[in-house]
């Protein structure tokens, strides 16, 4: 996906906004603006729906490169035949989404396409925020701390056992969830916020990493994984660092303000399993790596996700 | 902390770490061990041992470990035609297999006879569920591996035949872990202390296969479980070994092998299968190293049942050095296409590829010294 | 697939042969038929659906207390 970035949209579209490849583009006025489609599937899962996904996903763009989200436009391109009732029931998961993000849809399109043209619903939404502040990521030095605000891998794994796959019954939810409950941190001296999503916690740390001055190291002993997670990895060997989340961040925030940032995180209930995961490093490693130190204490590099793994998880 | 986590905490294996580097003193420099089993290559890598060893002179070579891997190309092939050339047949196989280079393509960018599909599962019991439910269907089930993973596919066999489903079959690649060490250590190619012996193969097949090794040829060897602190207990045993000139076949991974391994199993491989001489990529024929299924289930045998004619070589395509990689001669990260024109996304050979391939290892996991 | 970890039998059916493991509350199927006598309550190694072997409680706990025993005496130097 990376390559078709960079190989074929920006040289279509090229332009400097464009270029950054943020989560969000930093417009004139203040204004953030972001879209992302949605096409996951099964469309209803254990703690969610593509409409929950639809709205939480863009909100959570806007959060993490500095916005307060505030209006969404919501295009659906409908299969004909898919069920009423699950129509409606996708729509009022968008409502109730919006009203919990503190969004309004303002706008908004409907298709309905032949029966076998479509996945029986496909979701674009774009979002508009206030900007309150910019990622800095430039900014990272040795000693930073690096925190996840909660436990990884759930909305995966919730739609791996939802598609039963690989035969495992887990009582997983999704972690689908608004990530706005971070936002006054970014006056509290966040340097830089991502939402986990494709890729996982590993992709993600990589793109930072590639951009940070420093070499970045995470502990595997202090990651947050439920205990689903867990078996999900020790029985099938698949990696939580790869696993996508749906209303989880990583933030590196100053040493200094690490701890009293994390006490403030794990008082709201979204943020009750955060920690410090890992550090902005002087002594280990190189400028551009992100280096794991695995539970038994040995170290390796970390890559980005390069092949699908899961396809339409969001 | 949980017995799993036991296993792999940090105080544990540095203290193991410190143990090994205590023993190895004694012993003459560099100390090289082979293990032969994808998992092993996996937690040896995964959990960023192999540096740490390699700081205390104990190097660990991957062997013939991965089934994918030793496969030759032309079986590979003959699945691709089976799949081509006939139509309203269901291949049924486990991902990593779809996606090994062959002279013809892989088995992903294959496109199959009208009415035939390539069906990505999970266990071989979800091929033998398809039969059932579609008997109107020709269900193949491509499926490799090991002595651990052989009972499974007896399993299947003896199913099919008790069912009399008619529309089942298996195209299978079955290998012994045995014999080609004995091979390695006739060819005298690569120099190695001792072994690793792979934990499940070995709670199927127990001890003795092994015992030859120490015996005849005088290497020490372990069986050895797969975390962390197991691998490190497997290390020590074999330093024990060297140290007392004692080649033995130790078992650390008593609470998963017995003595005798798992006898219903070993009958019920025997009752399904007989030996055959095998042809592994990189090492050639081996006598009685591979399995194939007895006269009377020809049946259920895909090789019989479509008259595919399998005459394998055991070279790789032109480039690749895969079978290098399988004897243990050349380290992944050497191989002049590893990181280059050989990745995941593009790979080269099937050591690269298999989830168990020591390329694809080396690659995902690659350690660092601190 | 083929990582095998200890895991706890829950169910399983009448003859014996067919059933469910649990590791930490994560339910798998499992086919029994490679083992003999298995029984609710026997740990087993499952691979690729399969349970291949049983976990011997006391080679497990002797494990557990050599690896115990080397981290503490190694702490201690």
């Amino acid at each position: 996906m990376r390559d078709f970035l960079a190989g074929t949209i920006l040289p279509a579209f090229d332009n400097s906004r464009l270029r950054k490849l943020m989560d969000a583009s930093h417009l004139p006025g203040g204004i953030a603006f972001t879209t992302d489609s949605y096409v996951v599937d099964p469309i209803v899962f254990p703690g969610g729906d593509i409409g929950r996904l639809a709205v939480n996903g863009t909100v959570n763009d806007l959060v993490v490169s500095g916005a307060v989200p505030r209006f969404l436009s919501l295009g659906l391109i409908i299969e004909e035949g898919l069920d009423w009732d699950v129509l409606k029931r996708i729509l009022v998961s968008i409502k109730k989404a919006a009203k919990a993000a503190g969004v309004q849809i303002v706008t908004g399109d409907t298709k309905v396409v032949n029966q076998g043209q479509g996945d029986k619903i496909y979701i674009n939404t774009a979002g508009i925020g206030k900007v309150i502040a910019r990622p800095r990521p430039a900014r990272i030095r040795p000693g930073d701390k690096i925190i996840v605000t909660g436990t990884l891998g759930e909305h995966s794994l919730a739609i791996l056992t939802a598609r039963g796959d690989f035969g495992l019954e887990a009582k997983t939810k999704s972690d689908c969830a608004p990530l706005t409950f971070l936002l006054p941190f970014w006056k509290k001296g966040v340097l830089w916020m991502r939402d986990i999503t494709r890729g996982g916690l590993a992709t993600i740390l990589s793109e930072l990493a590639a951009e940070s001055r420093y070499p970045l190291l995470i502990e595997e002993a202090q990651f947050p994984l439920s205990r689903s997670v867990r078996a999900a990895a020790d029985l099938l060997g698949i990696d939580p660092l790869y696993l996508a989340c749906e209303g989880r961040a990583v933030l590196v925030v100053p040493g200094n303000k690490a701890g009293d940032i994390l006490q403030k995180i794990k008082k709201n209930p979204l943020g009750r399993r955060a920690a410090v995961i890992g550090v902005a490093e002087k002594k280990i490693g190189r400028p551009g790596e992100l280096i794991l130190r695995t539970s038994a204490g040995g170290l390796r590099l970390l890559e980005p996700l390069t092949s699908e793994l899961l396809p339409r998880i969001c | 902390m949980s017995r799993q986590d036991r296993f792999r905490d940090k105080k544990v294996i540095r203290a193991l770490l410190r143990k090994i580097a205590e023993k190895k003193k004694s012993l003459p420099s560099p100390c090289r061990i082979m293990e032969v089993c994808g998992t092993h290559t996996m937690t040896i890598h995964r959990f960023g041992l192999h540096p740490m060893l390699a700081d205390i002179g104990v190097d660990m070579v991957s062997g013939p470990g991965c089934p994918v891997c030793i496969t030759p190309g032309e079986v590979h092939e003959a699945a691709i035609r089976l799949v081509t050339e006939k139509k309203n047949l269901v291949l049924a196989t486990f991902g990593d297999m779809t996606r090994v280079p062959t002279r013809l393509g892989s088995l992903q960018k294959t496109t199959p006879a009208r009415g035939s599909i390539i069906k990505i599962i999970y266990s071989p019991e979800e091929s033998l569920e398809f039969a059932r439910r579609s008997r109107e269907t020709e269900v193949v089930f491509f499926g490799v591996g090991f002595e651990t993973t052989i009972p499974s596919i007896a399993v299947m066999a003896r199913s099919a035949a008790g069912e009399k489903l008619g529309n089942y079959s298996i195209l299978s690649a079955l290998w012994l872990i045995p014999p080609p060490l004995r091979a390695i250590l006739t060819s005298g190619e690569v120099r190695i202390s001792g072994f690793l012996y792979p934990g499940h193969v070995s709670a199927i097949i127990g001890e003795k296969p092994y015992e030859f090794i120490a015996r005849e040829f005088g290497y020490p060897g372990v069986i050895a479980g797969f975390e962390p602190a197991d691998i490190l207990l497997g290390i020590l045993s074999i330093l024990d070994q060297l140290a007392e000139g004692k080649p033995a076949v130790a078992n650390e991974y008593a609470r998963v092998v017995r003595r005798e391994g798992n006898p219903v199993a070993l009958t019920l491989m025997k009752k399904m299968f007989e030996p055959k001489d095998a042809c592994w990529r990189g090492l050639g024929v081996i006598p009685r190293s591979g399995l194939k299924l007895r006269a009377e289930y020809g049946a259920y045998d895909a090789e019989r049942k479509y008259g595919l004619r399998v005459e394998s070589s055991g070279a790789d395509l032109p480039g690749c050095r895969c079978g290098e990689i399988l004897r243990g001669v050349l380290p992944p990260p050497k191989c002049p296409l590893f990181g280059k024109t050989c990745t995941p996304e593009s790979p080269q050979g099937p050591c690269m590829v298999s989830f168990e391939g020591a390329c694809l290892v080396h690659f995902k996991y690659r350690g660092i010294r601190n | 697939m083929c990582l095998a970890i200890p895991s706890k039998v829950i169910q399983i059916d009448k003859e014996g042969k067919a059933g469910k493991i649990d590791y930490l509350g994560t339910k798998v199927k499992a086919n029994f038929v490679l083992l003999e006598g298995v029984r609710v309550g026997d740990w087993v190694i499952v691979h690729a659906g399969f349970a291949i072997s049983r976990l011997d409680e006391d080679e497990a706990r002797e494990t557990l207390a050599l690896l115990r025993e080397i981290a503490e005496k190694s702490s201690g130097l």
